[in-house]
C-alpha cells in the first residue's frame, strides 16, 4: 500500500506522491489535506454561479495570474460565427467575459487565436506544466496528466473555492497503476487503448483512485497521444490520470507561450527530472495491458465501457450473469437500436464529428485525414470536423488537411467542443447514429435520442466515407 | 451553506448502475439560462421528445412526484463534472441519494450543497426496499447524527458511515471557503515560499499579447 500522506515520509514514493507532497499547505486532523492550486482553468459554462458567489463575499480572485479562461463549451462552430451565433450561449459567454475583465483573468476570447477546447488549449499554451496541480470546473480535466501534471476536474462550488483562495482541500486518492506492454498494431491509436482499458476495467474501476498509465508503449507515445489517454481516465471513474514526464514532454513544452522561460526554464526541467515513480514503490492496484490485443474499438452502447473489437458481434444481455448488468445491456442495446449478437461492421451511419478534448488535436486530424484523402463522404451522410483549438485549426491549414477534408465533402468547422457535450447548436437528432472522436457515448448526450458510437479519428473517417462502420485496417495504404 | 440532520420523505427507486449526470440534468436544460434546473431533472426519462410527461416514469407518478430520497444503483453521478446535477435534485426536493457507490466529482459536489449521498451495499438497500412497511408508504427517514437510514414506525434500519469531516461539515452548514479562508496567512506564506522554489509556477506578467 503506498498510504504515506499522514505517516512521514515513505522510502520509495510514486509520481502522484511527490506531486501531492510539493502543494500541501496544510495538513488536517481528519486525514485530509490543504493543497495548493497552481493553475485554474475556467470556461464560460460551470463558472458564472462562481463569480457571483466572489461577488456575494465581496471578494476577488486570490492570484489571478494562475488562473486563465476559455470559451470553448457552448460556442458555435459555424466558420462565421459570432458570439450570437449560437443564442442559448450568448448569455453565457457575456457574463464569462465580464467576469473575467471584472476579475483580472486572461482570457481567450471567440475571435482570439489562442480560443479553444480547455484541455487543448492548457497544453499548447504551456499553461499545463509538469508537477503542476491543475483544475477545471470539467471532467475531462485529467486531459492535461498527459504532461505529467496532477489535473482533475471540480464542481462549481470548488471552482468559486479555488478562485477564493488558489487551494482546494482533499483526501489522498488511492492509486492504480496500468502498464501497458506491446506494441500496437498498424490502425490501432491511444484513443483504442484507453477504449479497451475502460472495456476491460469498467467505467467504475478508477472510482476513488487516480490512475497512472506506465509501461514501454506509453513511453513511446507522442505527447497528443499521451493526453487523448488521460483525457477518458474520468470514463474509468478515476478523477485523474497521470503519466511521467520525459525527453518528449520537455521538448513539446519547449517555447510554448506560457511556458517559463531563460533560469527558470532550466530550474523547470531541473525539478520535471525528478518526476517519476521509484521502481519500489507500491500501488493500492495494479493492472497491464498487452497492446498486442488492441484491434480498433467501437463502443455499442450507452456507456464507454460497453465497448468491443470493430469486428467483434455485439454482446448478448443473455450471457451476463448479473441480472443488473443484464438489464443494463437490454436498455442500451433497445436505446442504440442494435440486436444482440449482430455485427457492427456494416451499420450504416447518419453522423460522423471528428473533435473534441479527446482528439481534437493536430495528429488526429491528421490521422483522419490520411484516411479521408482522396476518398467521398456519400449522401446522407454528415461528418463534421471540429479542430480542437483556434491553433490547432490554422496549423491544420498550413498543412493542407482543411482541403482534404473538404474535398472529402466534411465540414470543416471552426474550435469548440461542438457535438461532444452538444450544448452550442450542433447535436445529433433523435434515432440518428453517430460515429464519433469524443468520450461519451450516454443516452442523449449527443443529443435527444441520439445513438453514439465512441472510435478512433482513424476509425470515424473510415466510417465517414463509408457510411458505414467499417474496420479501419481494411482502408489502409500499404 | 444549509444545514442537514434528519431529512423524512417518500424515497424512489432508480435501480439502474452508471446513471450519469447528461442523465441526471440534460445539457438543454444547463444552457438554457435562468431555467428551473428541478424540472429539467432527468429530463430525457420524464419527457418525451415533444416535451409531454411520460407518464410511467417513477418521478411523474404519485407518490413519488414528492420525493425527497432516492435509491439508485451503483456508481450513481459518474460522468460530467456539472454541479446542475446536484442543483437539479436539489430544486426538484431531492436532498438524499442513497447509493452502493458514487461518481467522485458528483459525491464531491453534494456534500458542497447539503445534499447527503448515502453509500450503502446494494443488500442493505434491498433490505429498506423490500420491506412491507416501506412498500405501503414509500417513506423512509435518514438520520445524519445517527448515521442510520430506516423506515418510519417500521422495524427495518440500516447503518452507513461516512467521513468524520463530511458529517461534521453537513450537521453544521460549514462554510467551506470561509473555513479555508482562516487560513489565509499559511496560503500566503506557502505561495512566498515556493515562489523561490519553484518561481516557474508564478507569473509575474498577467497579459502578454497575442
Amino acid at each position: 500500500m503506498t498510504t504515506g500522506t499522514h505517516s512521514g515520509e515513505p522510502a520509495a514514493r510514486t509520481l502522484l506522491d511527490r506531486i501531492w507532497d510539493d502543494h500541501v499547505i496544510r495538513r488536517f486532523d481528519d486525514g485530509t489535506d490543504l493543497l495548493h492550486v497552481d493553475r485554474h482553468l475556467v470556461h464560460e459554462m460551470t463558472s458564472h454561479r462562481a463569480f457571483e458567489g466572489l461577488r456575494r463575499r465581496a471578494i476577488g480572485v486570490h492570484s489571478p495570474a494562475l488562473t486563465f479562461a476559455v470559451v470553448d463549451h457552448i460556442v458555435a462552430t459555424s466558420p462565421n460565427r459570432t458570439e450570437s451565433t449560437n443564442p442559448a450561449g450568448l448569455p453565457f459567454i457575456q457574463m464569462w467575459r465580464r467576469n473575467c475583465a471584472e476579475f483580472g483573468i486572461v482570457h481567450f476570447d471567440i475571435d482570439d487565436r489562442r480560443q479553444g477546447i480547455v484541455h487543448v488549449v492548457g497544453p499548447e499554451l504551456g499553461i499545463d506544466l509538469p508537477g503542476c496541480t491543475l483544475v477545471c470546473g470539467d471532467s475531462h480535466t485529467a486531459t492535461n496528466g498527459g504532461l505529467g501534471a496532477l489535473a482533475w476536474g471540480i464542481g462549481s462550488s470548488e471552482v468559486e473555492h479555488v478562485l477564493a483562495t488558489q487551494t482546494i482541500r482533499q483526501r489522498k486518492p488511492k492509486q492504480i497503476r496500468i502498464r501497458f506492454e506491446g506494441e500496437l498494431a498498424a490502425g490501432v491509436s491511444a484513443k483504442d487503448m484507453i477504449l479497451y482499458v475502460i472495456g476491460q476495467l469498467g467505467t467504475a474501476a478508477g472510482q476513488g483512485h487516480m490512475a497512472e498509465y506506465a509501461g514501454p508503449a506509453i513511453s513511446r507515445l507522442s505527447i497528443d497521444e499521451r493526453l487523448t489517454i488521460c483525457n477518458m481516465s474520468i470514463e474509468l471513474g478515476a478523477r485523474a490520470g497521470l503519466i511521467a514526464p520525459d525527453d518528449a514532454t520537455v521538448a513539446y513544452l519547449s517555447g510554448r507561450e506560457f511556458a517559463p522561460t531563460g533560469a527558470a526554464w532550466d530550474a523547470a526541467v531541473k525539478y520535471w527530472r525528478t518526476l517519476r515513480t521509484d521502481d519500489e514503490a507500491q500501488f493500492d492496484r495494479e493492472a497491464a495491458i498487452d497492446c498486442d490485443k488492441i484491434a480498433p474499438q467501437v463502443t455499442w452502447g450507452t456507456s464507454p465501457q460497453d465497448v468491443i473489437a470493430v469486428d467483434e458481434p455485439v454482446p448478448r444481455p443473455s450471457d451476463a450473469s448479473d441480472p443488473v448488468r443484464r438489464a443494463a445491456m437490454e436498455r442500451a442495446l433497445s436505446y442504440v437500436g442494435l440486436v444482440p449478437g449482430e455485427a457492427l461492421l456494416g451499420k450504416e451511419i447518419d453522423y460522423a464529428f471528428i473533435g473534441s478534448c479527446t482528439n481534437g488535436r493536430l495528429s488526429d486530424l491528421a490521422a483522419a485525414a490520411a484516411v479521408a484523402r482522396g476518398r467521398r463522404v456519400p449522401p446522407g451522410v454528415r461528418a463534421l470536423v471540429v479542430p480542437g483549438s483556434t491553433q490547432v485549426r490554422q496549423a491544420a491549414i498550413a498543412a493542407g488537411l482543411d482541403k482534404i477534408f473538404i474535398d472529402a465533402g466534411f465540414e470543416w468547422r471552426t474550435a469548440g467542443c461542438s457535438m461532444c457535450v452538444a450544448g452550442n447548436g450542433d447535436f445529433v437528432p433523435p434515432q440518428k447514429r453517430c460515429i464519433a472522436t469524443s468520450n461519451r457515448n450516454f443516452e442523449g448526450r449527443q443529443g435527444p435520442g441520439s445513438r453514439t458510437h465512441l472510435a478512433s479519428p482513424a476509425s470515424v473517417a473510415a466510417a465517414a466515407v463509408s457510411g458505414r462502420i467499417v474496420d479501419v485496417r481494411t482502408m489502409l495504404q500499404g | 451553506m444549509e444545514k442537514f440532520e434528519t431529512l423524512t420523505g417518500i424515497a424512489a427507486a432508480l435501480p439502474q448502475e452508471n446513471i450519469n449526470t447528461d442523465a441526471i440534468i440534460p445539457v438543454r436544460w444547463i444552457v438554457n439560462y435562468g431555467q428551473d434546473l428541478g424540472k429539467g431533472l432527468f429530463g430525457g426519462w420524464r419527457y418525451d421528445l415533444a416535451g409531454k410527461e411520460n407518464p410511467e416514469f417513477i418521478l411523474n407518478r404519485p407518490p413519488f412526484r414528492d420525493a425527497k430520497i432516492l435509491l439508485a444503483g451503483r456508481n450513481f453521478g459518474c460522468g460530467s463534472s456539472r454541479e446542475e446535477a446536484v442543483w437539479a435534485l436539489l430544486g426538484f426536493g431531492i436532498r438524499c441519494v442513497i447509493a452502493p457507490s458514487f461518481g467522485d466529482i458528483f459525491f464531491e459536489n453534494s456534500f458542497k450543497n447539503s445534499l447527503l449521498p448515502v453509500v450503502m451495499d446494494a443488500k442493505d438497500i434491498a433490505v429498506l426496499a423490500q420491506d412491507p412497511k416501506f412498500l405501503a408508504d414509500r417513506a423512509l427517514s435518514v438520520d445524519l447524527r445517527l448515521r442510520r437510514v430506516s423506515v418510519p414506525n417500521g422495524a427495518v434500519s440500516a447503518a452507513f458511515s461516512i467521513a468524520e469531516e463530511r458529517r461534521a461539515a453537513l450537521l453544521s452548514g460549514l462554510d467551506h471557503i470561509g473555513s479555508t479562508l482562516t487560513h489565509a496567512a499559511e496560503i500566503a506564506a506557502f505561495q512566498a515560499k515556493d515562489r523561490s522554489r519553484r518561481p516557474w509556477i508564478y507569473r509575474s506578467n498577467p497579459t502578454r499579447t497575442g
